[in-house]
């Protein structure tokens, strides 16, 4: 009747953009980036100067190219915070087919830049990774289709998402990057237990890993060998390992100070895998604890703020790229303290990058989408009842 | 959740009365049902969310508490030894059945480069050549200089090279430590021992392992660190184990043999109180194993006495003779016909030189070792009860002997055990086995008729097994293995006071491509003493023995091994403790010295 008379009610649709965004932005996990990359470039002016003399560039060559690319970066992720979930969801979707496609065609057309592994494409100057690429977009893929089976009448989503992630982690595994097929893995894990995996299956695929793993080690001397390795107090000084640990206790509480590091001329991925172990080296203990808690701030804040949500979908995306981008950081991290066994594996925004720089800020930047605050419940149910 | 659509007609025609459109009740009852499970779904999802929260904040709260762990921990200088923690050294020793040292580990050191932290390579290089006269100065100069980041110079150097190359100065050059296995008997045992080399190598320490012998069998023991303290005690006696090589080596040289071994076994235990093997070898620089093409018995590290699988000929017939007489076929005195000709199908059965000695008594039958006497036992016996006598004296499967050669000596069986394999086989045709079985075989005897199983680590007390003749037949073969030595085919056997009992034995070598050898024979000599209480065996093996003797070329057992076999028991029953059997002094002599 009110409509008929007065006409539709006032469309908040018309609030301007930015003001918009702002207002319901996370804008403490935005900041917790920023400061990461800042953190990032700190870190590239002591780490990667050894790396720059040895590939005869300008000592400080890898912290522009790192500032470019952050910027970009930065960019990217604020362009996508911006976007509505069903815009992101549309763009991702395109992304993730097209990576998918790069993915594929990687044996034919990448290079493995005399590392073994097949995992780039050269563009001349830069190199692309599209498993970084990948990650975002098969997150939202997924929450996609769970969220669709969760629909009345909706497809079966879980069995279509599941064979995607196996295709994925197979050709991941191919190129071999098992650490990339991990995280994939993982993240595929993790929706489907937001989703409502069945608690048996969970407490039985538990018991699979444990009973997996003690079997492993009571049958395979190998495996046994490894584990007992990684578990003993002693570690070869010679490994990179060893420089990371002794790296870290040479740093102490407050760090040999700026530039006084030595182990950035002895670890070959210092400015990557190991970043961490510079910052421990000239910043100290300080420094580190500051990284950790602005990563476990991101992280955790993120999934408090997905726990209001009601549209399952936005749910998921949210929980799939918020756990992969902790996980990330913790594995770098936990292999530099000897918790976890090696495993190559970026630390977010801090590590030298450009296609995972790039690709982190499009993830954050997504994840920032999400986690926006939305209308829930109540107030949002009265204004669609009245449509 | 159930669906209540709208769909009875019935519900549809009230609706559409009351002048409501049941297209829009039905989208709404969609709409609420829509918003119910998502209510639901999103209480489920809440409770998951907080666990994956928690679980996030406690494994970055774990590696913060590692990082600060670790950040605040004493910096302290890199344990040299650190990446050597997985390699156990301190192999175990191992010593004779007195604890003489017959193995043991000496620390020595290797010598590696490091080209990066080199002074002068060209000095270097230069002065390790004159050190090591081996080295190649080019080779060493191109590593040096080369690309090579580490590289392995000397496995093992003696302290007088370590201090020479210290001398150099250049602090490229680096030494790491290096336990090395030393058997300080050199030549002594060799078969025994084995050797051991270098497996896992790091440069703070090099993993030893056994490669043969009781070294490799007992490498586990050995490399557990839990026996550290606890050395591997073997049955071998270090002195009479120096006297049986000398002797043997002697009698080897003297008979033109190519090869020789003895085993000397303590028949009650199955102990092995020596054994060897010639030519041998020295296991602290074990030879390298003969390249395919050569007959491996030509190489020192064959090992004779296990490996060595031959028809070792009459020193078969006793068993032959125990069993008849074990059944109670005959008894030592039975009179057999020898006489021939005597054909198995369309073979003839001769006699050593195509003797013929009529009628002989069983005892004799032995003590002139006739074919054709076994022969007609074995008929008697019959084949498949000869089987299964030669099975419980474990002559149809390798030795149970611990060391690792052992298992490649597998006694060689008859395809179709017929009367012909019976009859061959009981004067020890047609079956090929090692001396260490056949000295299995005649502890049998000499202990009173139980199996006892070859064995080469120290035992206390009779280790019998299970009993394969009575000790009435056992008792009449020692009698007759006795008589072969007093007025026999082994007559050199006599060593005075030690009452020897034995058989001889003499085969004649298979050729490679089937047939025999006319003139190449393997000389055995089994024998037990001392013969009333008899507590040893001893079997020795010549191999392609000939001595000239009264202007006649001899090579049958009787004119090589025996004579080697006695002068062994002479040397070595004083060392085992046995008195020689003295003759009883008339007790009329101490009468008379006593008034």
């Amino acid at each position: 009747m009110t409509e008929m008379v007065y006409g539709a009610a006032p469309d908040r649709g018309g609030e301007p953009i930015l003001p918009k965004w702002w207002r319901t932005l996370d804008k403490w996990s935005m900041s917790c980036v920023l400061i990461l990359f800042v953190i990032g470039l700190l870190l590239g002016l002591a780490a990667s100067p050894p790396l720059a003399s040895r590939n005869g560039f300008d000592p400080f060559h890898y912290v522009e190219r790192q500032a470019f690319f952050g910027g970009v970066a930065i960019l990217a992720m604020l362009l996508t915070s911006m976007m509505s979930p069903t815009l992101v969801r549309r763009l991702a979707v395109l992304g993730f087919l097209v990576s998918f496609v790069a993915l594929a065609l990687l044996p034919f057309l990448g290079t493995d830049f005399g590392k073994g592994a097949v995992r780039w494409y050269s563009l001349g100057f830069a190199s692309l990774q599209p498993s970084e690429f990948l990650k975002p977009g098969f997150v939202v893929v997924v929450a996609w289709m769970f969220a669709a089976s969760q629909e009345i009448n909706g497809p079966p989503g879980r069995l279509w998402s599941f064979a995607l992630c196996m295709a994925i982690v197979g050709m991941l595994v191919m190129q071999p990057d098992f650490g990339q097929a991990c995280l994939v893995l993982f993240g595929w894990g993790v929706m489907y237990f937001v989703a409502g995996a069945p608690m048996l299956l969970l407490v039985i695929m538990a018991g699979v890993v444990v009973l997996g793993g003690m079997l492993a080690y009571s049958s395979s001397e190998h495996f046994a060998r490894r584990i007992d390795g990684f578990l003993s107090p002693e570690v070869d000084p010679t490994t990179q390992l060893g420089y990371a640990t002794n790296a870290i206790m040479e740093g102490g509480l407050f760090g040999v100070g700026v530039g006084e590091g030595q182990v950035k001329w002895s670890l070959p991925d210092a400015h990557t895998d190991f970043i961490i172990a510079v910052a421990a080296e000239e910043y100290g203990l300080i420094l580190v604890m500051m990284i950790i808690a602005l990563y476990a701030m991101i992280v955790v804040r993120s999934l408090l703020r997905l726990m209001r949500e009601r549209d399952p979908f936005i749910r998921l995306a949210g929980t799939g790229l918020a756990c992969m981008f902790g996980v990330q950081a913790m594995i770098n991290m936990g292999v530099a303290v000897r918790l976890l066994p090696a495993k190559g594996m970026t630390l977010p925004f801090v590590s030298y990058g450009g296609s995972s720089l790039i690709a982190g800020g499009i993830a954050v930047g997504m994840l920032l989408a999400f986690t926006r605050t939305r209308p829930q419940g109540g107030l949002g149910e009265i204004l669609r009842g009245r449509g | 959740m159930t669906r209540t659509p709208l769909r009875p007609l019935a519900r549809v025609l009230e609706a559409r009365a009351k002048g409501q459109n049941p297209a829009a009740i039905e989208r709404e009852n969609i709409h609420k049902r829509h918003e119910e499970m998502r209510d639901s779904t999103r209480a489920r999802a809440e409770g998951r969310l907080l666990v994956l929260a928690a679980f996030f904040f406690c494994a970055f709260a774990v590696v913060g508490t590692r990082m600060g762990v670790m950040a605040t921990a004493e910096p302290r200088e890199p344990i040299a030894s650190a990446s050597g923690a997985s390699i156990a050294t301190q192999r175990g020793d191992i010593v004779d059945r007195q604890g003489r040292i017959l193995a043991t580990n000496f620390e020595t050191h290797s010598l590696y480069a490091q080209p990066p932290l080199m002074v002068d390579p060209m000095a270097a290089a230069d002065g390790l050549v004159q050190i090591f006269s081996d080295l190649d100065k080019d080779r060493l100069v191109k590593d040096f200089t080369g690309k090579r980041k580490f590289l392995w110079i000397k496995k093992r150097i003696s302290p007088e090279q370590k201090q020479a190359v210290h001398d150099l100065g250049d602090p490229g050059l680096l030494f790491g430590p290096r336990e090395m296995r030393l058997y300080p008997n050199g030549q002594l045992a060799a078969h025994v021992l084995g050797g051991a080399g270098f497996g896992k190598e790091g440069v703070s320490a090099a993993e030893v392992i056994g490669v043969a012998g009781v070294e490799k069998k007992f490498d586990t023991y050995l490399r557990d660190p839990a026996n550290g303290a606890k050395p591997l005690q073997l049955s071998l006696d270090l002195t009479v184990q120096a006297a049986v090589e000398r002797v043997l080596f002697g009698g080897m040289k003297i008979m033109n043999a190519k090869g020789a071994s003895a085993v000397l076994m303590d028949v009650h235990t199955g102990e092995v109180i020596s054994a060897a093997s010639l030519p041998s070898f020295d296991p602290n620089d074990r030879p390298r194993p003969p390249t395919s093409g050569f007959d491996p018995s030509d190489s020192p590290l064959f090992n004779r006495y296990v490996q060595g699988v031959y028809e070792l000929g009459s020193v078969y017939k006793i068993f032959t003779a125990a069993q008849a007489v074990d059944l109670g076929l005959v008894n030592s005195n039975t009179i057999i016909d020898t006489s021939g000709p005597m054909r198995i199908g369309r073979f003839p059965i001769g006699e050593f030189q195509g003797k013929n000695y009529g009628k002989l008594s069983v005892a004799d039958i032995i003590v002139k070792s006739s074919n054709r006497g076994t022969g007609r036992l074995a008929i008697q016996i019959g084949g498949k009860r000869q089987q299964q006598f030669l099975d419980g004296l474990g002559m149809f499967d390798p030795t149970p002997f611990e060391i690792v050669e052992a298992a490649g000596g597998k006694p060689l069986l008859p395809k179709k055990w017929g009367e012909l394999s019976t009859v061959t086989i009981s004067y020890g045709h047609g079956l090929s086995t090692s001396p260490m079985h056949l000295a299995a075989g005649y502890a049998a005897i000499a202990n009173g008729g139980n199996y006892v199983s070859p064995t080469i680590l120290k035992k206390t007390g009779a280790q019998y097994g299970p009993r394969v003749m009575s000790n009435n037949a056992a008792k009449q073969a020692r009698a007759m293995l006795r008589k072969v030595v007093t007025s026999g085919t082994a007559s050199f056997g006599e060593v005075p006071g030690y009452e020897v009992g034995g058989k001889t034995g003499t085969a004649d070598k298979p050729k490679p491509r089937g047939g025999y050898y006319d003139k190449k024979v393997i000389a055995t000599f089994a024998s037990i003493f001392p013969m009333s209480d008899p507590k040893y065996v001893l079997v020795v093996t010549l191999d392609e023995p000939s001595i000239l003797a009264y202007g006649e070329k001899r090579r049958t057992a009787g004119w090589t091994a025996v004579p080697v076999a006695a002068e062994l028991i002479g040397r070595v029953a004083p060392l085992l403790g046995l008195r020689p059997k003295v003759e009883q002094p008339d007790p009329a002599a101490i009468r008379l010295t006593a008034n």
